[in-house]
C-alpha cells in the first residue's frame, strides 16, 4: 500500500500493464514528453521509449482509428483522450467500429482497446470541457464502460480494462486527478469490470453513485441523520443491475447521484430496472438527484450549484424520508426552470 | 473448412495469371447476378457492386502476402472474392443466410475473414482509413514486416478520417499504401462538383509522401505499382498513396440507375474493360487460348447461378446467433 493520487494510480496501472503485457501501447496527445496534461502518463516514456509511448497530433479520429486497427491485429493500445468531449470527433470510431468488428467479423476480430477520458466539471473549464457523457456510450453494445471514483478504483478499473479483449471506455473526473488514498496495486487489486462496491451499509434508503459523485455520496451518508448502502456502480456496461436490487430490496428506497443532465442519464436506466424488477419492494418512489438540464457554467458559484453537493443530497434525501414523496430539483423549487 | 478454402484461393491469384483472369471473371458475373436477385427482391437492404473496378481487387490479392492486412469498404465484394472468400459465404451473406462469412449477421456490406487478412468491410465512408493505418502500426511495432492496405472511394478523400489518416501514417512511417479506387462518383455526385482536385493523389503532397495515378482497368499496372509501394512500406520507407482511375459500370447502390452519366461514357469506359485488357495479354502470351474467355464467362454465369438457386432455399440464421460475438 502507497498513498497515490489518482493520476499516480493511473500511470501506476498503464506501467504495470506494460510491463505485463508488451502488445500494450500508450498513445495520445502529450503523453509522452509531457506524460499528459493531467500528469497521468509520468515515467512511462522514459521506461518504454517512443515506439510504445506514442504522442499523437491533435488528430482523434486518427490515433482512435488507428488504435482500432492496431487492436485488432494484435496490439493492445490504451488511447487517451484528452477531453472526453473530444471523443465528439471520433465517436464514429469507437461506437460504429470499434464497438462492432468483434460482431461484424463473426469473432473473427477482437479489439482489446481501451479509451481513457477525463470527464466532469468542478475546475472551471467551461462549457466544452466539462461535460461527463456516459450517455453517448451507455446505449453502445460491444463497447464496455467504466468510471473512477478515486485512487484505488482508478487503478483496478485500468487494469481490468487493458486485460479486457473488448473496447472499454474509461472515464476520470478530472476533479478527483489530485485526490490521494491508499492505494492497494497489483494483482489483486484489479476490479472486474461490471462489479458494482458497496462503500458503507445502511437500512434507509440505497443510494447509488458513479465517478465523481461517490465522493459526494458518502461525504452525504457521513453526516446524515439516515443511514444508506451506498454503491459505487463502477461500470456501467455492463451495470451491476443484482448488487443494486439486492441492496434496494432490503431497504426499500432507491436515490441515484449523478454528474450530468437529468435527461438521458445513466440513473433512469438503474430506477427503471428497480422499478420494474423490485416494484413490490419500494416504500417510496425513486428519486434521481443530478445536474439541471443546462450546459456546465463557468463562473465558480455556479459550477458549484451545478453539481449535486453533500448538502444537496442530505436535504433530498431527507426530504424523501419525511415526506415519501420524490423532492423537486433545486431549480424546479426555485421556479428556474 | 470454407477459411482453409479462401487461403487457397488466394494463393491461387497470388501465383497464376490464369486464376487472376478467372477470379476478374467470377467477380464479374457474381456482381451482374448480385443486381439481379436485388431486382428480384432476394437480396434485402441495399448492395454496391463493383462490376469494372476487378483489376483493382485482383492487383492487392496478387501483391500482398497472406499475413498482411486488408481495410476496404461497403463496396467490397470483388476485394473479398479477390483476397479468397468464396462465392458461396459471400452470396450467402449477401442473403442474409446461414453459411455467410458471418453467417448473415453482417450482410453486403460487412464482409470479412481473418484467414486471408480482410477486416470487416467498413460501411462508413472513410472509417477504414485510420483503421489500415493502425494495422500497420502493429506492423511497425512487433516488427513483423506486415504491410496494411487501405481501400477507399474518392469519396472518401473530402472526409477528415482520409486526413488524419494519412498525417498519422505519413507522422509515423507506417507501412501502409492507401488505394483510392477513384471511379468518377461519390454516390450520384460527380467528382469535379466535390473534390477540389482533379487527381486525388496529388493530395499525397500535403503529406509528404508519394502519390501515383494509376490505370486501374490494367491489372499489370495496378500490381506493378502496389508492388513498388508495398516494397516501400516494407523497407520502412512509409506509405504511399495510390489512385486507381477506374469506373463502375452500375450505380451507387441498388436503387441508382446512374442516370446522372452523360451519355457515352460507360461505352467509353467499357471499352478499356479490365477483364478484357488482362484476357488480350494472355493470349499474346500464350496463356489464354483465343477465344476462351466467353467460354469461361459461360461457364462462371451457370456456376454463380447454381450458388445464387442453392443460397436462396437455404435456412435463415439461428436467432441465438444475433447474442453471439457481441463481445469476446
Amino acid at each position: 500500500m502507497a498513498k497515490l493520487r489518482t493520476r499516480q494510480a493511473i500511470s501506476n496501472a498503464i506501467r504495470d500493464e506494460m510491463v505485463r503485457d508488451p502488445r500494450v501501447v500508450l498513445l495520445g496527445e502529450d503523453v509522452g514528453d509531457a506524460a499528459g496534461v493531467f500528469k497521468t502518463s509520468e515515467g512511462l516514456l522514459e521506461e518504454f521509449g517512443p515506439s510504445r509511448v506514442r504522442d499523437t497530433p491533435i488528430s482523434e479520429m486518427g490515433f482512435l482509428g488507428a488504435a482500432v486497427g492496431a487492436a485488432a491485429t494484435g496490439l493492445r493500445p490504451i488511447v487517451e483522450i484528452m477531453f472526453v468531449e473530444f471523443l465528439g470527433v471520433a465517436l464514429d470510431q469507437l461506437i460504429t467500429e470499434a464497438a462492432k468488428l468483434h460482431y461484424l467479423s463473426g469473432g473473427g476480430y477482437k479489439v482489446p482497446l481501451v479509451i481513457r477520458a477525463s470527464s466532469g466539471a468542478g475546475l472551471g473549464f467551461g462549457a466544452q470541457h466539462s461535460q461527463t457523457f456516459e450517455n453517448w456510450m451507455f446505449g453502445a453494445p460491444g463497447l464496455k464502460l467504466a468510471v473512477v471514483s478515486g485512487p484505488q478504483t482508478a487503478y483496478g478499473l485500468l487494469r481490468a480494462a487493458v486485460a479486457d479483449d473488448n473496447p472499454v471506455v474509461l472515464l476520470e473526473p478530472r476533479i478527483l486527478y489530485a485526490e490521494r488514498e491508499e492505494v492497494e496495486t497489483g494483482d489483486n487489486a484489479v476490479i472486474p469490470l461490471g462489479t458494482a462496491r458497496r462503500l458503507a451499509e445502511g437500512d434507509d434508503l440505497t443510494i447509488v453513485a458513479l465517478g465523481s459523485m461517490v465522493k459526494v455520496a458518502m461525504a452525504a451518508a457521513k453526516v446524515a441523520d439516515w443511514r444508506a448502502d451506498v454503491i459505487d456502480l463502477q461500470t456501467l456496461i455492463p451495470w451491476d443491475s443484482q448488487t443494486v436490487l439486492d441492496s434496494v430490496r432490503m431497504t426499500g428506497r432507491l436515490v441515484t447521484v449523478e454528474e450530468g443532465p437529468a435527461t438521458g442519464g445513466w440513473g433512469a436506466v438503474v430506477a427503471a430496472r428497480v422499478a420494474t424488477d423490485a416494484f413490490a419492494e419500494l416504500k417510496d418512489p425513486v428519486t434521481r438527484i443530478t445536474c439541471p438540464d443546462v450546459p456546465v457554467p463557468f463562473a465558480e458559484d455556479l459550477e458549484r450549484r451545478f453539481l449535486p453537493g453533500p448538502d444537496y443530497v442530505i436535504s433530498q434525501v431527507s426530504e424523501l424520508l419525511e415526506t415519501g414523496r420524490s423532492p423537486q430539483p433545486w431549480w424546479e423549487r426555485e421556479g428556474l426552470a | 473448412m470454407s477459411s482453409s478454402l479462401a487461403a487457397r484461393r488466394r494463393d491461387a491469384v497470388r501465383s497464376e495469371p490464369m486464376a487472376r483472369y478467372e477470379r476478374m471473371i467470377e467477380i464479374r458475373v457474381f456482381e451482374d447476378r448480385v443486381k439481379e436477385l436485388f431486382a428480384e427482391g432476394l437480396v434485402r437492404g441495399t448492395t454496391h457492386t463493383a462490376q469494372g473496378q476487378e483489376a483493382v481487387a485482383l492487383g492487392v490479392a496478387s501483391v500482398l502476402e497472406p499475413t498482411d492486412h486488408v481495410v476496404c469498404t461497403y463496396r467490397g465484394h470483388h476485394h473479398a472474392l479477390a483476397l479468397g472468400l468464396t462465392p458461396e459465404t459471400v452470396m450467402a451473406e449477401i442473403m442474409g443466410r446461414r453459411g455467410g462469412s458471418m453467417n448473415g449477421l453482417g450482410g453486403s456490406m460487412h464482409l470479412s475473414d481473418p484467414t486471408v487478412g480482410l477486416l470487416p468491410t467498413m460501411a462508413i465512408v472513410g472509417a477504414g482509413i485510420p483503421i489500415a493505418a493502425g494495422a500497420a502500426l502493429t506492423a511497425q511495432v512487433q516488427e513483423t514486416g506486415a504491410v496494411a492496405v487501405g481501400l477507399f472511394g474518392d469519396g472518401a478523400a473530402n472526409i477528415g478520417a482520409f486526413h488524419e489518416g494519412l498525417n498519422l501514417a505519413a507522422v509515423w512511417r507506417l507501412p501502409v499504401i492507401f488505394v483510392c479506387e477513384n471511379n468518377l462518383y461519390g454516390e450520384y455526385t460527380p467528382i469535379a462538383v466535390s473534390t477540389s482536385v482533379t487527381d486525388i493523389a496529388s493530395r499525397a503532397a500535403s503529406y509528404d509522401m508519394p502519390g501515383v495515378v494509376v490505370d486501374g482497368q490494367d491489372l499489370d499496372t495496378v500490381m506493378g505499382e502496389l508492388e513498388t509501394a508495398v516494397a516501400r512500406a516494407r523497407a520502412g520507407e512509409g506509405p504511399t498513396l495510390l489512385e486507381m482511375k477506374t469506373y463502375r459500370y452500375s450505380g451507387h447502390s441498388r436503387a441508382d440507375e446512374a442516370t446522372y452519366r452523360p451519355q457515352g461514357e460507360l461505352e467509353e469506359w467499357q471499352q478499356r474493360d479490365p477483364i478484357d485488357i488482362y484476357g488480350s495479354r494472355l493470349t499474346a502470351a500464350n496463356i489464354l487460348e483465343q477465344g476462351r474467355g466467353p467460354k469461361l464467362l459461360e461457364q462462371y454465369r451457370e456456376r454463380i447461378d447454381e450458388i445464387a438457386k442453392m443460397i436462396v432455399n437455404a435456412p435463415a440464421p439461428e436467432p441465438a446467433e444475433m447474442f453471439r460475438n457481441v463481445y469476446a
